[in-house]
């Protein structure tokens, strides 16, 4: 409760300050989207390629994006030194982590919502019948990539190049992440489309540890 | 400057006393990798089927078991430094990761080199070794971080935290791995086979001269961070005292005027 209760108000500042400009939700769209357009030009696939080529695809962008997006969830409280402000709030700092990871992931999910259907027209994938499925991977999958982006985010926001920095720190780490939900999503595709147990498990899995992790070492990175 | 004068001793008796005992540490690690050497090359016996390149395996296998133990002191350091905050953990880690990323890199090397007569292909994207490959872009990114952050305490800090994260991912990425290639058919290297004992004899003596080696990178290393932390310090301290001088003078002019 103690954390539950900041961390609502604090989501709700970040949902604000967001949903005024949209700037990160439309710049994240038109970047994930051109990105599938120039894929499909370079490999020109055949439709059964595409289908396997496509899950992969889609998270790989996804986490392209992610690094991208991610980035500002702490360099925008650099300019005017906000964080410090939060800083001295007097509340636990992991509800100001968890805040931004669970603004991150609903920043995400819109837009995979705004993705979803062009993405299964483009490469001619029947989502519809597997949606529910195909949601929980969605949301595991960009748990995983909310949780460990924005603790990145916080980490390359206090070094030099951090733009350059973030994607670095951000895909060796999520190697796992990108592999389970890759092949998660590659078996709703199947016939008969199937979710895999063991890799929504390793999803599941992944996203515990690092929120666990987060809880008990998060708070380090912010102080001052 | 007292981190300064445990450091590096300052009268000129314990500094030849210093050097003599590293002269004599440096000259029996040399001893022992010779030693190893030649057992490797000579004593152990050829093996049946791969001939003379299975060699290399005496020095490919001890690489990762010390990349390991060098790992193992980094998540070991990061926690201590984050519990405790003495800079002289923080040197620990960093030490411990530079010579185990030199460690993996010798593993990665010398794994093709026996990989292209045995498979006939230099690499192969096998669970073992993509998760090798992921394990040094992990600690080459923990290296990259640090040498991005100027001020010692934050840089201690943050990449301790990464350090955790990155440890954490270890057994995450190998079993994703694992699991993902687990349908195709894996070279199998070692697995289930059993180790002739002159053999393992051999290997055991490799690894502990490549451990002597792991200590001496790791000590002359930890000295060298330990001068670089004070050099930052002193960096920082004459800046913040080089703005405050040309902020009072500004100041003055102002006041003048």
């Amino acid at each position: 409760m103690a954390l539950a209760r900041p961390a609502a108000v604090l989501l709700g500042k970040e949902l604000q300050t967001e949903f005024r400009t949209r700037e990160l939700l439309t710049t994240t769209v038109v970047f994930v989207l051109m990105v599938l357009v120039l894929f499909s030009f370079t490999f020109d696939p055949t439709s059964i390629e595409s289908r396997r080529f496509a899950p992969g695809l889609l998270w790989l962008t996804l986490l392209f994006a992610g690094s991208l997006m991610l980035h500002p969830s702490f360099t925008r409280e650099q300019t005017n030194d906000t964080l410090a402000a939060l800083r001295l709030a007097p509340i636990d700092p992991t509800a100001i982590l968890a805040a931004k990871i669970l603004a991150n992931a609903c920043f995400l999910l819109v837009a995979e919502a705004v993705l979803l259907p062009i993405f299964a027209a483009l490469y001619n994938l029947h989502v519809w019948p597997v949606l529910g499925r195909m949601c929980v991977v969605l949301i595991l999958g960009t748990l995983a990539l909310a949780t460990i982006g924005t603790v990145f985010s916080a980490i390359s926001s206090q070094a030099r190049m951090r733009e350059l920095l973030l994607p670095l720190l951000l895909m060796p780490v999520l190697t796992p992440a990108l592999i389970a939900s890759a092949e998660a999503t590659a078996g709703l595709f199947d016939d008969p489309a199937y979710l895999s147990p063991q890799w929504v498990g390793l999803l599941a899995g992944f996203d515990a540890i690092f929120l666990t992790v987060t809880w008990l070492f998060g708070e380090y990175l912010l102080e001052e | 400057m007292s981190t300064l004068s445990a450091s590096v001793p300052s009268d000129r008796g314990a500094l030849t006393r210093a050097h003599s005992a590293n002269f004599i540490e440096t000259l029996l690690v040399a001893l022992l990798l010779g030693a190893a050497g030649y057992c490797a090359l000579f004593v152990a016996p050829t093996e049946r089927t791969m001939g003379v390149i299975q060699r290399i395996f005496y020095f490919h296998v001890p690489s990762w078991w010390s990349a390991f133990v060098a790992f193992a002191i980094v998540l070991v350091s990061n926690l201590a430094y984050l519990r405790g905050r003495n800079p002289k953990w923080d040197w620990l880690g960093v030490s411990a990761a530079e010579v185990g990323v030199a460690f993996v890199t010798v593993g990665l090397v010398t794994g093709p080199i026996w990989a292209h007569p045995v498979w006939g292909i230099w690499w192969t994207w096998d669970a073992r070794l993509t998760s090798a490959f992921v394990l040094w872009v992990l600690y080459v990114s923990y290296l990259l971080l640090r040498n991005l952050i100027e001020e010692p305490e934050r840089r201690a800090v943050v990449s301790a935290v990464f350090g955790i994260f990155a440890a954490v991912d270890i057994p995450l990425v190998y079993f994703s791995i694992w699991f993902f290639r687990t349908q195709h058919p894996q070279p199998v290297i070692g697995d289930g086979g059993s180790l002739d004992s002159q053999m393992a004899r051999v290997l055991l003596l490799c690894w502990a001269a490549m451990l002597g080696i792991l200590v001496l990178m790791i000590r002359q290393r930890y000295r060298v961070e330990a001068l670089r932390w004070d050099v930052d310090r002193l960096r920082l301290t004459a800046a913040q005292s080089a703005s405050e001088l040309s902020a009072r003078q500004g100041f003055a002019m102002g006041e003048g005027q």
